[in-house]
């Protein structure tokens, strides 16, 4: 189900490299675990972020989690439909509910993301771990 | 992203345990239980009861016998609201309240008889009610913790009626709001009374522990044609905070007192002394400090349980703070410095270090519109 193009956080996002723009969501591992997504806050246009930082937050019903992003950059596009309508999300985390786009500063870091088969490994060993 | 933590191992669990896991249910510590918190997903079973009707395991509530020549005037004391007003087969939302008129817990008053009556009382509350009102009750009045021997399945939604008839015999369905009757549904004993915690018309089935797998399953099988959904406490919280219905724990509790929970109603001043009393008429005269109040969001986001708030007449606390499925936006309750509680004053909610305009509205927030 974790596209094979794609690469993946411990913090549950994903990234798509697009020559020097990162596209970032949250895996379908991470809407399973969330629930229906009723609300979005993603920051402007223009933010400079650094890997590890938190982007926005992501809430459903039930609970608040946080975004973080993988890569450092500065954000080019905000996904504004997500915005509008949360549950987006849910229905195509890989697709249609990417969250931003960001201009990386290093393409270094994406090699230190997981590969989908990782990522899966890394989803398995947690869900074990409850 | 943050994974959501597992429930724990050691809590107790509901004679539904076992169904609940067949059903799909997410599972989650609640007070101690492990409680479905979602089965199909908060936002269709919410559309289920609104709309439809909706099963929830809540045999995790407390139950209490309360008998004997004397049990009217023990409840008279230990409760605020009037129990000599409930007639045979009637229901009363009540409260145990501390010397400072604060809850200990709100619950409801089953009358049986002149002289026996159930109370139900909250889950995580139960060793505590038990505890205080035993050592509290007065005269020749026996209190038996039923709780173990009770199990509890709610059955809400606009077709919640009209499902227990084909189920139930003798049938409910033309019980009044507030009144419960002994009947037996799928042939098991059951008490049924047209009471929830939804804001929709609805019944709460009391049986053994022993029946209830069965009774869940037949009245969820006979329900699935008109759309009945397996509901978990996520909805159930939705619904309440949208018919505005107060949770213990986040709305009301030992720090809170009934005026401020603007349960004034409840309170019988008039009907001789019970506990919490002289604080009562002394708040009363001095004036209520704070109120229990629901608000709307002005800017975005949603304001959640404990958030603080500040107003114009000083600060207030959020209590309870959800997205509304039927609104389709967030809703939530405060506690106000009473000043500040005029349905249309704006406030500020700090939501995680950033502040956000709220508005104080009129409640509840969804009010049903057939009458039953």
């Amino acid at each position: 189900v974790n596209p094979e193009d794609l690469r993946y956080a411990e913090s549950h996002e994903w990234v798509r490299v697009d020559r020097d723009v990162g596209v970032i969501g949250i895996t379908d591992h991470a809407q399973k675990q969330l629930g229906e997504i009723v609300y979005l806050e993603l920051p402007e246009v223009g933010h400079m972020y650094d890997a590890g930082d938190e982007f926005g937050t992501v809430e459903s019903v039930k609970a608040v989690s946080e975004l973080f992003t993988p890569v450092s950059g500065e954000v080019v596009e905000v996904n504004k439909a997500a915005v509008a309508e949360p549950g987006i999300i849910n229905d195509d985390p890989f697709g249609d509910g990417w969250l931003i786009k960001l201009k990386l500063s290093t393409d270094v870091e994406i090699g230190k993301l997981m590969s989908a088969d990782a990522y899966a490994e890394y989803v398995r060993e947690e869900e074990q771990e409850k | 992203m943050v994974s959501l933590a597992a429930a724990p191992t050691a809590l107790r669990r509901t004679p539904l345990y076992d169904l609940h896991r067949e059903l799909g249910a997410k599972m989650v510590d609640f007070g101690g239980w492990e409680m479905p918190v979602q089965y199909s997903g908060i936002l269709e079973e919410h559309r289920a009861v609104r709309e439809r009707v909706g099963l929830f395991d809540v045999s995790h509530m407390g139950e209490f016998d309360v008998t004997g020549p004397d049990a009217l005037a023990c409840l008279q004391r230990l409760t605020p609201n009037d129990v000599a007003r409930l007639a045979d087969g009637r229901i009363q939302y009540s409260a145990f309240l501390t010397e400072r008129g604060t809850f200990v817990d709100d619950l409801l008053v089953y009358r049986k008889a002149a002289s026996a009556y159930l109370l139900v009382v909250n889950a995580g509350n139960t060793p505590k009610d038990f505890a205080w009102a035993t050592e509290r009750g007065t005269g020749d009045a026996r209190i038996v913790d039923r709780s173990a021997d009770t199990a509890l399945v709610a059955v809400q939604g606009p077709k919640a009626a009209v499902l227990l008839a084909r189920l139930a015999a003798p049938d409910p369905s033309d019980l009044p709001y507030y009144g419960f009757r002994e009947t037996a549904v799928c042939g098991a004993p059951a008490l049924v009374s047209r009471t929830g915690y939804t804001g929709e018309d609805g019944f709460e089935v009391y049986c053994r522990p022993d029946d209830a797998a069965r009774l869940f399953q037949a009245l969820l099988e006979e329900g699935r044609p008109m759309g009945a959904l397996p509901c978990g406490l996520g909805a159930r919280d939705t619904l309440r905070l949208e018919a505005k219905m107060a949770l213990y724990g986040n709305d009301i509790d030992d720090t809170v007192t009934a005026f401020e929970a603007d349960l004034g109603w409840i309170v019988k001043l008039g009907k001789g002394d019970f506990i919490g009393r002289d604080a009562l008429v002394a708040q009363k005269q001095a004036g209520v400090p704070r109120k229990l109040v629901g608000f709307e969001m002005v800017d975005r986001g949603i304001a959640r349980h404990g958030y603080p708030a500040k107003t114009a007449a000083g600060p207030g606390l959020v209590t309870s703070g959800t997205h509304s499925p039927t609104l389709g936006k967030p809703i939530g309750l405060a506690l106000l410095p009473s000043a500040a509680t005029a349905v249309g004053t704006e406030f500020r909610v700090e939501i995680r270090g950033r502040e956000a305009a709220a508005r104080v509205v009129a409640t509840p927030f969804y009010r049903r519109s057939e009458k039953t």
